[in-house]
């Protein structure tokens, strides 16, 4: 066993025996990423048309090690409550002592089958996708850093290393937005993304900050048994507490594009199409899900923040859901989509009821993912066109393009059996349950919502009659293999996975695997009973609820805009949409929040910089500027008596000779 | 001799005022040192005058005087130095000419 590997941290003992070689795969999936960048960095412009030749092999081996090291953890039950080691000490300085240590357990092994396996797929399609950009060793490096950043943040095992991988993975989505950086547009999203995450990981810090002063460490495990049944928490205020979850929260609210701070998202589809499917859907933007998830003691001993963020989460969905009604660009309403769905997570969350919100956290890495590239072969089918206006009955064209997406497109919408069926149910099923009727009842109206406008973009995209440029008309194409086949080998989980692991619902596999993680959260401090479920009592009521919600969205959405041969009721679609016309319109302009944005910070919040600015200039450099330049003129005046001539001097001596003789006389001597 | 210590006094003013003109309005550097030694010696006539009228300083009274002589004479040796120096290089005594100090 190599040297570094040596210390490892106190807490609960490794289940391993000495000198096992699971720390060190553990190691290799940051290893392999990081080398990767590097490399491809360093030589990739050499590489030519061969730019992903260091970096998909690399992503190919680690999702090897990663499902290895998932089935360690989630089958073999290698690592009991989870394997726990100190790479090196990271930051020693007096009290402050922080680790690179790293964790896996059951939770980390769910974040790492959805990470490595769709990092892979999307990897693998970026070679068919990218293959004629000349930047593409750069677009590979970008990868592989955004790849080993994620790794790290779910395999983090302190705050500080998590928000260090939190920066790293918003600085690869940074780069990757604004990847195409000639683009105006491009430049800009990515200043905004990057701008919009700085509020939220600014309470984050603060939110570590507070950890640090009231619990003293920075590990998860001591931390969280802190805040656990017992714990030192008691000794704390409980406004601390509050303060703390939302504080951390709002560092997740950043992240995860949720209200206000959503607005990032949209316009990070201006990056290359793997990018939106990898960061900006299935795994980045998840981060805040999985954040709250690893931080459930803290949050469940602060209830008021639960409920802020079940209300943030529900209020996003429906926001989201809304706005993508109306959108034209096919990316967009994917992105929307996605607001809406990690929206679910979050009120998920609030309501307590973690397992949920991974259980759809993972069930949505997969169909998004599936969906993004989907559009992402689309756009490429009609030559870079994303407005859906401008496509339709493309379904015979790119039948494999078309296939897989409809999977994920009724994996979305949540008509079982399919994954994304059983994971939102899980969470409408839950907030009803546990007596969050208003989550209930906002969510079932966003499945109506949500498989309203994946149907509206399946029918305008592949269905009725084309509205393609006639020139692009005959050159449509199906893509290439290697970006079909991640499409079909994504496909499948968005399928199955559902059927896999969620059922019986609340009672699957996934809940024995993450009831561990969730258990002092759960059972300790909110006291929820495990649940037996009914399919004939109330939850076999709630099922049938969110089918039929799903299904009537879905029909709705086949009805007026198409399937297979069926094309769109155009006329239908227009007096509706005149009849809305307001609505229309604010949901096309996203409800006004750019502008209101625009207004409040870059407007107002221009005005109050400036008067700071002019009181700088004027107050704070005045004074400064007003002493030297006093001294500096008093000087040059002094100056002139300096004549240089030994008798002026001489003269000024005797003068105040006798001055001083005369001062003598009158003051002293009298 | 006179028995007034005033009048020593008056005469040391006398001369410490002719010095300091002298001094002030004098342009050539020589004559500018003699007034020095002009403004020393009525010094010196002073101290020696405070000597011999208060009995507790007789002693100390020529000792400072001495003293002053021999600064006087130190003083005289590097200011006349100067002043050739000075003249070597610039041809004139006239400390007008001389403004190098300036600031």
């Amino acid at each position: 066993m190599p040297s570094i590997l040596a210390v490892i941290e106190p807490g609960p003992p490794p289940v391993l025996p000495a000198g096992a070689i699971d720390p060190l795969l553990v190691t290799l999936l940051l290893v392999l990423p990081i080398a990767g960048f590097a490399l491809t960095a360093l030589i990739g412009r050499r590489l030519y048309a061969r730019g992903w030749i260091i970096a998909v092999p690399a992503i190919v081996v680690t999702w090897l090690i990663g499902m290895f090291i998932v089935y360690q953890a989630l089958f073999a039950g290698a690592y009991g409550p989870g394997l726990r080691f100190t790479l090196y000490e990271w930051i020693p300085a007096g009290d402050f002592r922080v680790s690179f240590n790293l964790l896996v357990d059951s939770l980390t092994a769910v974040l790492l089958i959805v990470v490595t396996t769709v990092g892979m797929l999307v990897h693998v399609y970026s070679i068919g996708y990218m293959a004629h950009d000349p930047g593409r060793w750069r677009f590979f490096a970008y990868l592989n850093l955004f790849m080993f950043s994620m790794l790290l943040l779910v395999l983090a095992d302190n705050f500080l290393l998590l928000f260090a991988a939190w920066e790293l993975v918003g600085l690869s989505s940074y780069l990757l937005i604004g990847f195409w950086y000639r683009r105006r547009t491009a430049a800009l999203a990515a200043k905004k993304a990057f701008l919009v995450n700085r509020v939220g990981d600014f309470g984050f810090a603060l939110g570590i900050m507070a950890v640090w002063t009231t619990v003293g460490t920075l590990n998860f495990a001591e931390v969280f048994e802190f805040f656990g049944p017992g714990g030192g928490v008691a000794g704390l205020e409980h406004w601390m507490v509050v303060g703390i979850a939302l504080l951390l929260f709002t560092g997740a609210v950043g992240k995860s594009a949720q209200f206000p701070l959503h607005v990032w998202l949209p316009d990070a589809m201006e990056g290359p199409t793997p990018v939106s499917a990898l960061i900006h859907a299935a795994t980045m933007v998840n981060a805040g899900v999985y954040f709250v998830a690893r931080a459930n003691p803290i949050f469940a001993q602060a209830p008021e923040a639960m409920v802020v963020i079940a209300a943030v989460g529900i209020f996003t969905a429906i926001l989201a859901a809304s706005i993508a009604f109306t959108q034209r660009d096919i990316k967009r309403v994917l992105a929307y989509s996605t607001l809406s769905q990690l929206g679910y997570m979050f009120a998920a969350l609030g309501v307590g009821a973690f397992t949920a919100a991974i259980f759809h956290l993972m069930t949505h890495g997969f169909f998004k993912g599936l969906l993004f590239l989907g559009s992402g072969s689309v756009i490429h089918a009609v030559h870079e066109e994303q407005d859906m206006n401008r496509m339709g009955a493309l379904w015979r064209r790119i039948p494999i393009t078309h296939w897989t997406m409809l999977v994920g497109a009724i994996a979305i919408a949540g008509i079982p059996p399919l994954a994304g069926f059983w994971s939102k149910d899980e969470i409408l099923a839950e907030s009803f349950l546990f007596g969050f009727y208003w989550v209930w009842a906002i969510g079932v109206v966003v499945a109506v919502m949500t498989g309203f406008y994946m149907f509206r973009l399946m029918g305008k995209t592949f269905y009725g009659k084309s509205n393609v440029d006639p020139h692009v008309e005959p050159k449509i194409h199906e893509s290439p293999r290697s970006m079909t086949v991640p499409l079909i080998l994504l496909a499948i989980p968005s399928a199955l996975l559902g059927l896999a692991i969620g059922l019986p619902p609340a009672d699957g596999v996934l809940h024995h695997w993450l009831e561990p993680v969730f258990h002092t959260a759960t059972a300790d401090i909110l006291g929820r009973e495990h649940h037996q479920f009914q399919l004939l009592g109330i939850d076999g009521v709630l099922l049938l609820i969110g089918a039929a919600a799903g299904a009537t969205g879905v029909a709705a959405g086949i009805w007026l805009f198409g399937l297979f041969h069926r094309g769109q009721r155009t006329e239908h679609v227009e007096s509706l949409t005149e009849r809305l016309r307001p609505l229309y319109r604010a949901s096309y302009a996203k409800w006004y929040f750019d502008e209101l944005n625009d207004l409040i910070f870059v407007r107002f919040g221009g005005l109050v910089a400036r008067a700071i600015w002019w009181f700088d200039v004027r107050v704070v450099d005045g004074a400064v500027n007003g002493i030297a330049s006093f001294t500096q003129g008093a000087g040059r005046g002094i100056r002139t008596i300096q004549t240089g001539r030994v008798q002026n001097y001489a003269l000024g001596i005797a003068l105040g000779l006798l001055v001083i003789a005369v001062m003598y006389l009158f003051v002293v001597a009298r | 001799m006179s028995h007034s210590l005033e009048a020593y006094l008056i005469l040391s003013a006398l001369l410490f005022s002719i010095g300091t003109f002298g001094f002030l309005a004098r342009r050539n550097a020589i004559a500018m040192l003699m007034s020095i030694e002009l403004m020393l010696n009525a010094v010196n006539l002073a101290v020696i005058a405070f000597g011999a009228f208060t009995p507790q300083l007789q002693g100390h009274a020529a000792l400072i005087a001495l003293l002053v002589m021999a600064v006087a004479a130190a003083e005289a040796t590097v200011g006349l130095a100067i002043v050739i120096a000075i003249y070597r290089n610039r041809r004139t005594a006239l400390v007008d000419e001389f403004s190098s100090m300036r600031e």
